[in-house]
Protein backbone atom coordinates (compact mmCIF):
# COMPACT_ATOMS: atom_id res chain seq x y z
CA UNK A 1 0.00 0.00 0.00
CA UNK A 2 2.71 2.43 1.03
CA UNK A 3 4.78 1.39 -1.99
CA UNK A 4 1.84 2.25 -4.29
CA UNK A 5 1.49 5.64 -2.65
CA UNK A 6 5.20 6.32 -3.04
CA UNK A 7 5.02 5.47 -6.75
CA UNK A 8 1.95 7.69 -7.23
CA UNK A 9 3.58 10.51 -5.28
CA UNK A 10 6.77 10.30 -7.34
CA UNK A 11 4.72 10.28 -10.55
CA UNK A 12 2.74 13.28 -9.34
CA UNK A 13 5.96 15.24 -8.79
CA UNK A 14 7.29 14.09 -12.16
CA UNK A 15 4.10 14.94 -14.04
CA UNK A 16 3.94 18.41 -12.51
CA UNK A 17 7.41 19.24 -13.77
CA UNK A 18 7.02 17.58 -17.16
CA UNK A 19 3.70 19.18 -18.05
CA UNK A 20 4.74 22.61 -16.80
CA UNK A 21 8.07 22.27 -18.62
CA UNK A 22 6.36 21.19 -21.81
CA UNK A 23 3.98 24.14 -21.67
CA UNK A 24 6.85 26.59 -21.14
CA UNK A 25 8.78 25.07 -24.02
CA UNK A 26 5.98 26.24 -26.32
CA UNK A 27 7.48 29.71 -25.91
CA UNK A 28 10.80 28.63 -27.43
CA UNK A 29 11.25 30.69 -30.55
CA UNK A 30 8.26 32.86 -29.66
CA UNK A 31 9.51 34.82 -26.62
CA UNK A 32 8.90 38.59 -26.60
CA UNK A 33 12.65 39.28 -26.78
CA UNK A 34 15.62 37.00 -27.26
CA UNK A 35 16.86 37.08 -23.64
CA UNK A 36 13.46 36.14 -22.29
CA UNK A 37 12.99 33.47 -24.92
CA UNK A 38 16.26 31.95 -23.73
CA UNK A 39 15.29 32.35 -20.07
CA UNK A 40 11.95 30.61 -20.39
CA UNK A 41 13.47 27.84 -22.51
CA UNK A 42 16.10 27.27 -19.83
CA UNK A 43 13.42 27.05 -17.15
CA UNK A 44 11.53 24.55 -19.29
CA UNK A 45 14.69 22.50 -19.62
CA UNK A 46 15.30 22.54 -15.86
CA UNK A 47 11.75 21.29 -15.26
CA UNK A 48 11.95 18.53 -17.84
CA UNK A 49 15.28 17.50 -16.31
CA UNK A 50 13.69 17.34 -12.87
CA UNK A 51 10.85 15.24 -14.20
CA UNK A 52 13.38 12.82 -15.67
CA UNK A 53 14.93 12.28 -12.28
CA UNK A 54 11.52 11.56 -10.78
CA UNK A 55 10.48 9.27 -13.66
CA UNK A 56 13.69 7.29 -13.40
CA UNK A 57 13.02 6.74 -9.74
CA UNK A 58 9.36 5.84 -10.34
CA UNK A 59 10.43 3.35 -13.03
CA UNK A 60 12.85 1.77 -10.60
CA UNK A 61 10.15 1.51 -7.93
CA UNK A 62 7.62 0.02 -10.33
CA UNK A 63 10.02 -2.31 -12.08
CA UNK A 64 9.61 -3.50 -15.65
CA UNK A 65 9.08 -0.03 -17.12
CA UNK A 66 11.40 2.74 -18.27
CA UNK A 67 11.26 6.49 -17.70
CA UNK A 68 10.16 6.84 -21.33
CA UNK A 69 7.23 4.46 -20.85
CA UNK A 70 6.05 6.62 -17.99
CA UNK A 71 6.35 9.89 -19.87
CA UNK A 72 5.23 8.78 -23.30
CA UNK A 73 2.90 5.84 -22.92
CA UNK A 74 0.53 6.73 -20.12
CA UNK A 75 -2.94 8.06 -20.86
CA UNK A 76 -4.28 11.38 -19.63
CA UNK A 77 -6.26 9.73 -16.83
CA UNK A 78 -3.02 8.26 -15.46
CA UNK A 79 -1.32 11.65 -15.26
CA UNK A 80 -1.28 13.19 -11.79
CA UNK A 81 -0.18 16.77 -12.43
CA UNK A 82 -2.05 19.74 -11.02
CA UNK A 83 -4.47 21.41 -13.41
CA UNK A 84 -2.54 24.66 -13.15
CA UNK A 85 0.38 23.09 -15.02
CA UNK A 86 -1.67 21.96 -18.01
CA UNK A 87 -3.58 25.21 -18.62
CA UNK A 88 -2.70 26.92 -21.90
CA UNK A 89 -0.03 29.62 -21.66
CA UNK A 90 -2.27 32.47 -22.80
CA UNK A 91 -0.35 35.73 -23.16
CA UNK A 92 2.98 36.54 -21.53
CA UNK A 93 1.31 37.85 -18.36
CA UNK A 94 -0.67 34.65 -17.86
CA UNK A 95 2.39 32.48 -18.48
CA UNK A 96 4.39 34.52 -15.98
CA UNK A 97 1.75 34.43 -13.27
CA UNK A 98 1.23 30.71 -13.77
CA UNK A 99 4.95 30.12 -13.44
CA UNK A 100 5.16 32.39 -10.41
CA UNK A 101 2.41 30.45 -8.57
CA UNK A 102 3.98 27.17 -9.62
CA UNK A 103 7.58 28.12 -8.73
CA UNK A 104 6.55 29.48 -5.34
CA UNK A 105 4.84 26.16 -4.69
CA UNK A 106 7.83 24.10 -5.82
CA UNK A 107 10.20 26.31 -3.84
CA UNK A 108 8.53 25.63 -0.50
CA UNK A 109 7.68 22.04 -1.39
CA UNK A 110 11.26 21.10 -2.24
CA UNK A 111 12.60 22.89 0.84
CA UNK A 112 10.52 20.49 2.91
CA UNK A 113 11.01 17.46 0.67
CA UNK A 114 14.76 17.63 1.36
CA UNK A 115 13.83 16.34 4.81
CA UNK A 116 12.08 13.28 3.36
CA UNK A 117 13.04 9.92 4.84
CA UNK A 118 13.20 8.69 1.26
CA UNK A 119 16.79 9.46 0.28
CA UNK A 120 16.12 9.53 -3.46
CA UNK A 121 13.26 12.04 -3.20
CA UNK A 122 15.40 14.09 -0.84
CA UNK A 123 18.30 14.10 -3.32
CA UNK A 124 16.11 15.17 -6.25
CA UNK A 125 14.58 17.92 -4.12
CA UNK A 126 18.01 19.19 -3.09
CA UNK A 127 19.14 19.39 -6.70
CA UNK A 128 15.89 20.90 -7.99
CA UNK A 129 15.63 23.54 -5.28
CA UNK A 130 18.73 25.33 -6.57
CA UNK A 131 17.11 25.66 -9.97
CA UNK A 132 13.68 26.61 -8.68
CA UNK A 133 15.25 29.41 -6.65
CA UNK A 134 16.16 31.05 -9.96
CA UNK A 135 12.73 30.34 -11.48
CA UNK A 136 11.03 31.97 -8.54
CA UNK A 137 13.26 35.01 -8.67
CA UNK A 138 12.83 35.42 -12.40
CA UNK A 139 9.04 35.05 -12.37
CA UNK A 140 8.71 37.33 -9.30
CA UNK A 141 10.60 40.07 -11.10
CA UNK A 142 8.30 39.74 -14.07
CA UNK A 143 5.17 39.89 -11.92
CA UNK A 144 6.53 43.12 -10.43
CA UNK A 145 7.48 44.51 -13.85
CA UNK A 146 4.05 43.79 -15.31
CA UNK A 147 2.03 44.85 -12.27
CA UNK A 148 3.98 48.05 -11.79
CA UNK A 149 4.48 48.67 -15.50
CA UNK A 150 2.09 50.21 -17.98
CA UNK A 151 -1.66 50.38 -17.83
CA UNK A 152 -1.82 47.62 -20.41
CA UNK A 153 0.57 45.28 -18.57
CA UNK A 154 -1.29 45.80 -15.31
CA UNK A 155 -4.60 45.07 -16.99
CA UNK A 156 -3.22 41.87 -18.41
CA UNK A 157 -1.77 40.51 -15.20
CA UNK A 158 -4.98 41.33 -13.35
CA UNK A 159 -6.91 39.41 -15.97
CA UNK A 160 -4.46 36.51 -15.59
CA UNK A 161 -5.06 36.53 -11.85
CA UNK A 162 -8.80 36.28 -12.40
CA UNK A 163 -8.35 33.30 -14.68
CA UNK A 164 -5.80 31.44 -12.57
CA UNK A 165 -6.77 32.00 -8.96
CA UNK A 166 -9.36 29.23 -8.90
CA UNK A 167 -6.69 26.73 -9.80
CA UNK A 168 -4.38 27.55 -6.89
CA UNK A 169 -6.44 25.77 -4.25
CA UNK A 170 -5.69 22.39 -5.74
CA UNK A 171 -2.04 22.74 -4.70
CA UNK A 172 -2.96 22.50 -1.05
CA UNK A 173 -5.66 19.87 -1.30
CA UNK A 174 -3.88 16.58 -0.65
CA UNK A 175 -4.75 13.48 -2.61
CA UNK A 176 -4.78 10.15 -0.82
CA UNK A 177 -1.23 9.28 -1.84
CA UNK A 178 0.05 12.66 -0.68
CA UNK A 179 -1.56 12.22 2.73
CA UNK A 180 -0.22 8.71 3.00
CA UNK A 181 3.31 9.82 2.11
CA UNK A 182 3.14 12.82 4.44
CA UNK A 183 2.02 10.57 7.28
CA UNK A 184 5.03 8.35 6.70
CA UNK A 185 7.45 11.33 6.56
CA UNK A 186 8.21 10.56 2.92
CA UNK A 187 6.16 13.38 1.47
CA UNK A 188 5.35 16.93 2.47
CA UNK A 189 2.36 17.92 4.56
CA UNK A 190 0.67 20.44 2.25
CA UNK A 191 -0.99 22.15 5.21
CA UNK A 192 2.42 23.55 6.13
CA UNK A 193 3.00 25.01 2.70
CA UNK A 194 -0.02 27.20 2.32
CA UNK A 195 1.02 29.96 4.70
CA UNK A 196 4.51 30.34 3.19
CA UNK A 197 3.05 30.29 -0.30
CA UNK A 198 0.42 32.89 0.54
CA UNK A 199 2.93 35.19 2.25
CA UNK A 200 5.20 35.12 -0.77
CA UNK A 201 2.30 35.92 -3.11
CA UNK A 202 1.17 38.82 -0.93
CA UNK A 203 4.74 40.18 -0.70
CA UNK A 204 5.36 40.09 -4.45
CA UNK A 205 1.90 41.45 -5.27
CA UNK A 206 2.53 44.38 -2.92
CA UNK A 207 5.79 45.13 -4.72
CA UNK A 208 3.92 44.86 -7.99
CA UNK A 209 1.31 47.33 -6.71
CA UNK A 210 -1.33 44.67 -7.33
CA UNK A 211 -4.18 44.17 -4.88
CA UNK A 212 -3.76 41.06 -2.72
CA UNK A 213 -5.75 38.11 -3.99
CA UNK A 214 -9.14 37.91 -2.37
CA UNK A 215 -8.94 35.39 0.41
CA UNK A 216 -7.06 32.15 0.58
CA UNK A 217 -6.43 29.87 -2.35
CA UNK A 218 -9.76 28.13 -2.60
CA UNK A 219 -9.63 24.37 -2.83
CA UNK A 220 -12.70 24.25 -5.01
CA UNK A 221 -12.69 21.68 -7.72
CA UNK A 222 -13.94 22.96 -10.99
CA UNK A 223 -17.03 21.45 -12.44
CA UNK A 224 -16.44 20.21 -15.93
CA UNK A 225 -19.25 18.52 -17.80
CA UNK A 226 -20.58 16.85 -14.69
CA UNK A 227 -17.17 15.53 -13.68
CA UNK A 228 -15.31 17.03 -10.77
CA UNK A 229 -11.90 17.93 -12.10
CA UNK A 230 -8.89 17.07 -10.01
CA UNK A 231 -5.55 16.72 -11.75
CA UNK A 232 -3.86 14.85 -8.94
CA UNK A 233 -6.40 12.08 -9.33
CA UNK A 234 -6.26 11.99 -13.10
CA UNK A 235 -9.38 14.07 -13.77
CA UNK A 236 -8.03 16.63 -16.19
CA UNK A 237 -9.17 19.43 -18.43
CA UNK A 238 -9.17 18.75 -22.16
CA UNK A 239 -5.92 20.72 -22.33
CA UNK A 240 -3.87 17.82 -21.00
CA UNK A 241 -4.98 15.60 -23.84
CA UNK A 242 -3.89 18.30 -26.28
CA UNK A 243 -0.42 18.30 -24.73
CA UNK A 244 -0.18 14.52 -24.80
CA UNK A 245 -1.28 14.33 -28.42
CA UNK A 246 1.64 16.52 -29.28
CA UNK A 247 4.19 15.12 -26.82
CA UNK A 248 3.47 11.42 -27.19
CA UNK A 249 2.82 11.33 -30.92
CA UNK A 250 6.27 10.11 -31.93
CA UNK A 251 6.62 7.35 -29.34
CA UNK A 252 3.13 6.06 -29.97
CA UNK A 253 3.51 6.09 -33.74
CA UNK A 254 7.04 4.68 -33.78
CA UNK A 255 7.39 2.71 -30.55
CA UNK A 256 10.92 2.65 -29.14
CA UNK A 257 12.14 5.26 -31.60
CA UNK A 258 15.33 7.07 -30.50
CA UNK A 259 17.17 10.21 -31.59
CA UNK B 1 47.11 0.78 -25.26
CA UNK B 2 46.63 -2.03 -22.85
CA UNK B 3 46.15 -1.57 -19.18
CA UNK B 4 48.09 -3.72 -16.81
CA UNK B 5 46.36 -4.63 -13.65
CA UNK B 6 48.18 -2.01 -11.65
CA UNK B 7 46.75 1.14 -13.14
CA UNK B 8 46.06 3.57 -10.34
CA UNK B 9 42.99 5.62 -9.68
CA UNK B 10 45.20 8.68 -10.20
CA UNK B 11 45.93 7.61 -13.75
CA UNK B 12 42.24 7.22 -14.47
CA UNK B 13 41.67 10.78 -13.26
CA UNK B 14 44.34 11.87 -15.74
CA UNK B 15 42.49 10.10 -18.53
CA UNK B 16 39.25 11.79 -17.52
CA UNK B 17 40.92 15.20 -17.66
CA UNK B 18 41.06 14.83 -21.42
CA UNK B 19 37.28 14.77 -21.66
CA UNK B 20 35.71 18.17 -22.08
CA UNK B 21 32.27 19.62 -21.59
CA UNK B 22 30.63 19.68 -25.04
CA UNK B 23 29.19 23.13 -24.36
CA UNK B 24 32.36 24.68 -22.90
CA UNK B 25 35.07 22.75 -24.71
CA UNK B 26 37.99 24.38 -22.90
CA UNK B 27 36.84 22.94 -19.57
CA UNK B 28 37.48 19.33 -18.67
CA UNK B 29 34.84 17.46 -16.76
CA UNK B 30 37.33 17.23 -13.89
CA UNK B 31 37.80 21.02 -13.84
CA UNK B 32 34.04 21.43 -13.82
CA UNK B 33 33.67 19.16 -10.83
CA UNK B 34 31.34 16.77 -12.63
CA UNK B 35 33.47 13.72 -11.80
CA UNK B 36 32.88 12.96 -8.16
CA UNK B 37 34.69 9.69 -7.67
CA UNK B 38 36.56 6.94 -9.45
CA UNK B 39 36.72 3.40 -8.21
CA UNK B 40 38.48 0.35 -9.52
CA UNK B 41 35.96 -2.31 -8.67
CA UNK B 42 37.03 -5.90 -8.15
CA UNK B 43 33.42 -6.85 -8.83
CA UNK B 44 33.72 -5.40 -12.31
CA UNK B 45 36.83 -7.43 -13.16
CA UNK B 46 36.65 -9.31 -16.43
CA UNK B 47 39.13 -11.55 -18.23
CA UNK B 48 41.16 -8.75 -19.73
CA UNK B 49 41.47 -5.30 -18.32
CA UNK B 50 39.95 -3.91 -15.22
CA UNK B 51 36.52 -2.75 -14.28
CA UNK B 52 36.14 0.85 -13.36
CA UNK B 53 33.25 2.81 -11.95
CA UNK B 54 33.02 6.56 -12.51
CA UNK B 55 30.61 8.65 -10.45
CA UNK B 56 29.35 11.80 -12.12
CA UNK B 57 26.83 14.47 -11.23
CA UNK B 58 25.09 16.84 -13.61
CA UNK B 59 25.41 20.59 -13.27
CA UNK B 60 21.68 21.21 -13.87
CA UNK B 61 18.89 18.61 -13.92
CA UNK B 62 18.10 19.30 -17.54
CA UNK B 63 21.68 19.54 -18.75
CA UNK B 64 21.52 17.97 -22.21
CA UNK B 65 25.28 17.37 -22.20
CA UNK B 66 25.22 14.64 -19.57
CA UNK B 67 24.39 11.74 -21.86
CA UNK B 68 27.13 12.80 -24.23
CA UNK B 69 29.60 13.17 -21.37
CA UNK B 70 28.77 9.66 -20.14
CA UNK B 71 29.36 8.30 -23.61
CA UNK B 72 32.64 10.16 -23.98
CA UNK B 73 33.88 8.77 -20.67
CA UNK B 74 33.09 5.28 -21.88
CA UNK B 75 34.81 5.82 -25.21
CA UNK B 76 37.94 7.27 -23.65
CA UNK B 77 38.26 4.48 -21.08
CA UNK B 78 37.60 1.84 -23.71
CA UNK B 79 40.47 3.25 -25.73
CA UNK B 80 42.66 2.85 -22.69
CA UNK B 81 41.87 -0.82 -22.46
CA UNK B 82 39.07 -0.82 -19.94
CA UNK B 83 36.37 -3.19 -20.97
CA UNK B 84 34.00 -3.07 -18.07
CA UNK B 85 32.94 0.49 -17.38
CA UNK B 86 30.14 1.59 -15.17
CA UNK B 87 28.96 5.19 -15.05
CA UNK B 88 26.88 6.05 -12.04
CA UNK B 89 24.95 9.30 -11.98
CA UNK B 90 24.81 10.80 -8.54
CA UNK B 91 22.21 13.36 -7.48
CA UNK B 92 23.29 14.12 -3.95
CA UNK B 93 25.14 16.14 -2.88
CA UNK B 94 23.94 18.48 -5.62
CA UNK B 95 26.60 19.93 -7.89
CA UNK B 96 27.92 23.33 -6.91
CA UNK B 97 30.26 25.78 -8.63
CA UNK B 98 32.44 25.45 -5.52
CA UNK B 99 33.65 22.20 -7.05
CA UNK B 100 35.11 23.96 -10.05
CA UNK B 101 38.90 23.96 -9.86
CA UNK B 102 40.93 27.19 -9.76
CA UNK B 103 42.54 26.10 -13.00
CA UNK B 104 39.06 25.70 -14.47
CA UNK B 105 38.12 29.24 -13.42
CA UNK B 106 41.26 30.63 -15.07
CA UNK B 107 40.49 28.77 -18.28
CA UNK B 108 36.95 30.16 -18.31
CA UNK B 109 38.25 33.71 -17.91
CA UNK B 110 40.67 33.25 -20.82
CA UNK B 111 37.87 31.80 -22.91
CA UNK B 112 35.76 34.94 -22.38
CA UNK B 113 33.32 33.61 -19.78
CA UNK B 114 33.39 35.27 -16.37
CA UNK B 115 33.93 32.57 -13.72
CA UNK B 116 31.61 32.29 -10.71
CA UNK B 117 32.31 34.87 -8.05
CA UNK B 118 32.42 33.83 -4.42
CA UNK B 119 31.10 30.66 -2.93
CA UNK B 120 27.77 28.93 -3.35
CA UNK B 121 24.49 30.59 -4.22
CA UNK B 122 23.26 31.96 -0.94
CA UNK B 123 20.64 34.64 -0.56
CA UNK B 124 22.91 37.04 -2.35
CA UNK B 125 21.49 37.67 -5.73
CA UNK B 126 23.14 38.16 -9.05
CA UNK B 127 22.78 41.90 -9.38
CA UNK B 128 24.62 42.56 -6.13
CA UNK B 129 27.64 40.82 -7.55
CA UNK B 130 30.71 42.51 -8.91
CA UNK B 131 31.38 40.42 -11.98
CA UNK B 132 34.57 41.21 -13.81
CA UNK B 133 34.48 41.70 -17.58
CA UNK B 134 36.58 38.91 -19.09
CA UNK B 135 37.64 41.24 -21.92
CA UNK B 136 38.84 44.44 -20.24
CA UNK B 137 38.67 43.40 -16.55
CA UNK B 138 36.40 46.28 -15.63
CA UNK B 139 34.07 45.61 -12.71
CA UNK B 140 31.60 48.13 -14.03
CA UNK B 141 29.26 45.51 -15.48
CA UNK B 142 25.54 44.87 -15.36
CA UNK B 143 23.23 41.90 -15.51
CA UNK B 144 21.20 41.69 -18.72
CA UNK B 145 19.47 38.38 -18.12
CA UNK B 146 19.95 35.74 -15.49
CA UNK B 147 19.68 33.03 -18.10
CA UNK B 148 22.41 32.99 -20.72
CA UNK B 149 23.24 30.74 -23.64
CA UNK B 150 22.93 27.67 -21.39
CA UNK B 151 21.23 27.03 -18.06
CA UNK B 152 24.48 27.42 -16.16
CA UNK B 153 25.21 30.92 -17.42
CA UNK B 154 23.82 34.44 -17.06
CA UNK B 155 24.20 37.26 -19.56
CA UNK B 156 26.11 40.38 -18.51
CA UNK B 157 27.30 43.48 -20.29
CA UNK B 158 30.42 45.50 -19.62
CA UNK B 159 29.61 49.19 -19.12
CA UNK B 160 33.14 50.23 -20.14
CA UNK B 161 33.99 48.21 -23.24
CA UNK B 162 30.26 47.58 -23.95
CA UNK B 163 30.94 43.93 -24.71
CA UNK B 164 28.21 41.49 -23.63
CA UNK B 165 29.56 38.32 -21.99
CA UNK B 166 28.49 35.10 -20.32
CA UNK B 167 28.88 34.71 -16.58
CA UNK B 168 29.06 31.23 -15.10
CA UNK B 169 26.50 31.50 -12.30
CA UNK B 170 27.18 30.50 -8.73
CA UNK B 171 25.10 27.50 -8.03
ZN1 LIG C 1 34.83 45.21 -20.59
Amino acid sequence: MMQDSLIDYTLHLADNSLIMGHRLSEWTGHGPILEQDIAISNIALDLIGQSRNFYQYAAQLKGGVTEDDLAYLRDATEFKNMLLAELPNGDWAKTILKLFFFSTYQYYLYQKLIGSTDTQLSAIAEKSLKEVTYHLRWSSEWVIRLGDGTEESKKRIEKALEELWDYTGEMFLPSEYESECAKNKIGVDLGFLKEDWMNKVIQIFAEATLPSPKGEPVPTLREGQGVRLNGKEGKHTEHLQEILNDMQYLQRTYPGCEW
Amino acid sequence: MVVDNKISVGEIWQILEKITDPEIPILSIVDLGIVRDVKISPSLLVEKGQGVEVFITSTYSGCPAMDMISMNIKMELLQHGFTNIKITQQLSPAWTTDWMTERGKEKLQQYGIAPPVGKVMDQQFLDDLKVECPQCHSKNTKLLSEFGSTACKALFQCQDCKEPFDYFKCH
